[in-house]
């Protein structure tokens, strides 16, 4: 959270609002922003519709707009402050400022940052990876390497290319410490299978687990392909380093140590590896990546770092940039062009390959910059398309029904725990006082642990109870997070709003846009005054219960 | 609203009238007869399943299948058992309740990934990107709840593990997760009933408000779990959960484990009325070291809490009332690999079933000498959970309609072992 935004005291934000107009408008016209990207976008989906013969649905409100825009890309919803600022502003282009200055400002760099840590340290490590004893990862040396990067604004393919070939110690404040390497000091146990796999998944979108040890069903991967790529990571060890004199581990060392090959007569020169068909015939592998192209077969660190090969062949692989896309496409617009997301083999056709091909161009082009692949997802026409369905698309593209997405609404989601939590506190301002960014993670992975289940298998899978299940509508309901929000103590969220300047109308009217970036409607301001006249007169209260109801809602908890 | 609620209206009442008042829509999903309850239906004696999940693959040749003197046997040894089976040195506590349960030997599936396994052996699908399908649980807990109107707590309580979700039945039949200790969090608010009331009155119409508005499943599923939630937090039933509160000498005989718990959990929610519980046993990806592990911690922790399990059901008269299922999402490779492990393996391993009307005793199928071929007709996920349902009176031609309007068949048109029953 960046502490400037609330520089503003409280009954100053609730002051402005007594300057707000009253309705917020859905914006009709579409516009392209003069960038290319955004146009291409909008006539390819546009394209779509018309083939299907579907009538999109709406624009979203602007309230709907920001709401989302702050969400996806700070992870969290706006600020009242926020919204008006937003609302307020009547300049045709007003949605490509907001984006940039998500963007952009440095006022939001470090929230920019820290969202995409999470997504990323979840992507690259999991919700558990680094929280169990004598893990070999150190998460927080994972997300400074994050933050460092993302804050500047790191190249992605420069960021896949130090993640892929990282050496060093994985906990800051060590010697040569390189945050990077924790991607994969916990992958390396059984021959790398997890390297091999997770690298292939996570930045090449291609799912190679399977064919460890069998060639795959369905898709065109051989067992051959997952041992040649394996054959790269066969360099790499973890080693653990102790205080001297002790057995107390102070870091892990991610190192490339010559590699002698698995055969009968080591040949360094030509290291090689085996694996066993399954009619246990022994066949025997050397680095070959997915497309064909081979390297020095030497195992010598001296002749060649494999892994370094590895993520040059990596950043000039179309099925990075496809697979960068297809990421971000579906955290912004709820599904991807392939369902799953990192699977984007041959045998797995994305639903929309021609827009896929281009933005994977583009940003190629523009040297992985993934603030531009925001942007143009972000100010595109279908990304600003309302929830609500018509006639026309509410069965015909609807994802839930086995249909493939159309994108001519917006798909709605869940929140993820991560972003329930930060807009609570910034609904709330619960962040005043909180503590370092070291601090702040350490709270909220403690708070986030209870719906983290590891499966504790070979393939470090985990699920989350996150999901609309009676846990999370119970941590809702009764849980310390919730409590402490709708808390009427005095220096609390709610007892600033009930002592501030605005009259009951306009404290009501703050909560419902404080949580929905919308004002309540005629049967919510009734409601809300029945509420305080069962208070009889204790406003506080009253704003107490109106702020617990909203917080609990399917508005509140969808990205609508 | 008035400002107080009716006397003598209890929260349950009053829930009930929430609901009512908002637009709840039927699940997308077409029902078998078996739902139409009647009161006969009603009367005989409900039915329930626990699944006991080894997640992570156990290796079946040397607990329930063993090759000894094989090249790949291990050097576990078989022991007799009061059934007509024998299994291993290491299960002795089992060895006393085998006459109760039968192992199906001849187990042959295609999944031999953790993700894709454990799927597959929850649902009787393999993994499509197009539809999620239900797990057994959701689809047995569905079946089986008419027979329990008084129920007041999630039908499908999974234990210390992740289990598989209820796909296109909707979140209202996910598994209620809770760890082996019973300890549920979250469930006091602390409020005095009336503003309760008021609160989710308030909640209520906000909630409806954006349904109505044409947002599709997202939003209304969300409903149906605040009401479900409401229900728990208010429910006396809650203290089937409690564990802790068996006698000294009952819990000894589960173990103290987190298994053995869980276990103990899982008779106390049958007897309360819950139609599924899995209760997960993790551990069994046994790569490297596996018979030093086996013998010296999984199979000890297994033998325990299974074997009380299966005795303290049979004492109590629910064995006959109650399937239980032993399973992976897969098995292990019949070769050693060379860190003294096994690796995955799919192709030829054992399931444990029994309870419910199941023949005790028996061993279903055979494999090879060394246990890397199935040697007798073949079985599936889909052919355990068809089983299942008959031990539990559910109909084969049970028909979901998933979302897009697929017909499905309970159990994936699976076919029932008959050895099980004859």
């Amino acid at each position: 959270m960046n502490r400037q935004i609330w520089a503003i005291t409280v009954l100053g934000v609730f002051a402005q609002m007594l300057s707000v107009p009253g309705s917020i408008k859905a914006q009709t016209e579409v516009l392209d922003y003069g960038i290319q990207e955004v146009g291409e976008i909008n006539r390819l989906i546009r394209q779509g519709w018309a083939d299907y013969e579907i009538r999109p649905s709406v624009a979203a409100t602007e309230g709907e707009w920001v709401r989302r825009v702050y969400l996806d890309i700070l992870g969290r919803v706006p600020s009242v402050n926020e919204l008006h600022e937003f609302t307020k502003d009547r300049s045709a282009e007003k949605r490509k400022a907001l984006v940039t200055k998500l963007l952009y400002d440095e006022e939001y760099t470090e929230q920019y940052a820290n969202n995409w840590t999470t997504i990323w340290t979840n992507v690259l490590i999991g919700r558990s990876g680094g929280t169990e004893q004598n893990s070999l990862i150190n998460r927080p040396g994972m997300q400074k390497y994050l933050r460092d990067s993302l804050a500047r604004n790191k190249y992605y393919n420069e960021m896949v290319y130090e993640l892929v070939t990282a050496t060093g110690s994985n906990t800051p404040g060590t010697s040569d410490f390189n945050g990077a390497v924790n991607f994969m000091t916990m992958k390396l146990e059984e021959k790398a299978a997890q390297a091999t796999a997770k690298t292939s998944r996570i930045f090449l979108g291609l799912q190679v687990q399977c064919t460890q040890c069998h060639n795959h069903p369905f898709n065109e991967w051989k067992q051959q392909k997952f041992w040649e790529m394996n054959a790269f990571f066969r360099q790499t060890r973890a080693l653990r380093r102790f205080e001297p004199g002790t057995r107390n581990v102070t870091h892990v060392e991610l190192v490339n140590e010559s590699f002698q090959g698995e055969g009968l007569t080591k040949n360094a020169d030509k290291a090689d590896i085996y694996y066993e068909l399954r009619n246990g015939i022994t066949k025997v592998a050397y680095p070959v990546f997915v497309d064909g192209q081979t390297i020095n077969p030497s195992g010598y660190i001296e002749d060649v770092i494999r892994r370094d090969e590895l993520g040059k062949l990596m950043m000039d692989s179309r099925y990075l940039d496809k697979m960068l896309v297809n990421r971000m496409w579906a955290h912004f617009m709820g599904y991807g062009f392939t369902k799953p997301i990192d699977d984007m083999g041959p045998h797995n056709p994305a639903t929309n390959p021609e827009l896929l091909d281009y933005l994977g161009q583009q940003i190629r082009r523009r040297n992985f910059d993934l603030k531009q692949l925001i942007s143009w997802i972000a100010l595109s026409e279908p990304y600003a398309l309302s929830s609500i369905s018509n006639s026309s698309n509410e069965s015909l593209d609807d994802p839930l029904l086995g249909e493939i997405p159309k994108f001519s609404r917006f798909y709605m989601r869940q929140m993820r725990a991560e972003e329930l939590y930060e807009s609570l506190v910034t609904a709330t301002r619960a962040h005043e006082g909180r503590g370092s960014y070291e601090e702040q993670e350490e709270l909220k992975s403690r708070w986030l642990g209870q719906f983290v289940v590891a499966f504790g298998n070979d393939e470090g899978e985990e699920t989350t109870s996150f999901n609309g299940t009676i846990p999370q509508a119970l941590m809702l309901f009764n849980g310390d997070l919730v409590k402490k929000a709708t808390s009427s103590e005095k220096g609390s969220f709610l007892s600033d709003l009930a002592d501030s300047q605005l009259n009951n109308t306009q404290k009501i009217n703050y909560l419902f846009e404080a949580a929905f970036a919308r004002k309540p409607n005629m049967n919510e301001v009734r409601v809300a005054n029945q509420l305080l006249a069962a208070r009889k007169g204790d406003l506080t209260a009253a704003l107490q219960d109106i702020w617990w109801a909203v917080l609990n809602s399917n508005e509140f908890i969808l990205n609508h | 609203m008035s400002g107080s609620t009716p006397k003598g209206m209890s929260r349950r009442h009053f829930m009930s009238h929430l609901t009512g008042a908002s637009a709840m829509t039927m699940p997308a999903l077409a029902m078998g007869n078996t739902l139409l309850a009647n009161a006969d239906d009603l009367k005989r004696r409900r039915k329930s399943a626990i699944l006991l999940w080894m997640g992570g693959g156990p290796s079946t040749m040397d607990i329930w299948d063993l090759k000894p003197g094989a090249p790949t046997g291990g050097p576990f040894r078989p022991i007799a058992t009061s059934g007509d089976v024998q299994i291993s040195e290491h299960m002795p506590l089992m060895a006393k309740q085998m006459h109760n349960m039968a192992i199906v030997r001849s187990m042959s599936t295609r999944e031999a990934d953790h993700g894709r396994g454990r799927y597959y052996m929850h649902t009787g699908y393999v993994p499509n990107p197009n539809i999620e399908h239900p797990s057994y649980g959701a689809v047995l807990s569905h079946q089986l709840n008419h027979q329990r109107p008084e129920l007041e707590i999630p039908p499908f309580v999974t234990v210390g593990g992740g289990s598989v979700g209820p796909g296109f039945l909707g979140m209202a039949w996910a598994p209620f997760s809770v760890n082996s200790n019973g300890q549920v969090r979250n469930l006091q608010m602390g409020l005095e009933d009336q503003r309760l009331y008021q609160r989710m009155y308030a909640l209520d119409l906000i909630e409806s408000g954006f349904i109505n508005q044409r947002r599709g499943s997202a939003a209304s599923d969300h409903q149906k779990i605040l009401k479900k939630t409401l229900n728990l937090m208010t429910s006396s039933q809650m203290d089937a959960f409690k564990v802790a509160s068996e006698p000294e000498d009952v819990k000894e005989r589960y173990g103290n484990t987190n298994f053995g718990r869980g276990c103990l959990m899982a008779r106390r929610l049958v007897e309360q009325g819950v139609p599924f519980i899995e209760v997960g046993l993790g551990g069994w990806d046994n790569h490297q070291n596996i018979h030093a592990t086996l013998r010296d911690t999984k199979l000890p922790e297994l033998d325990q809490a299974m074997s009380a399990l299966v005795e303290d059901l049979e004492q109590r008269g629910l064995l006959e009332d109650t399937a239980i299922v032993w399973m992976g999402e897969f098995s292990r490779t019949p070769r050693i690999n060379g860190n003294a492990g096994r690796d995955h393996w799919a192709r030829s391993w054992s399931v444990v079933v029994g309870g419910g009307g199941i023949n005790g005793g028996i061993a279903v199928g055979e494999t090879n000498s060394d246990g890397t071929r199935v040697e007798t007709e073949p079985y599936t996920s889909q052919d355990v959970m068809a089983s299942v349902c008959k031990a539990l009176g559910i109909s084969l031609q049970t028909t979901f309609t998933s979302q897009n309007g697929r017909p499905m068949k309970i159990a994936n048109s699976g076919k029932v072992i008959k050895e099980l029953f004859s």
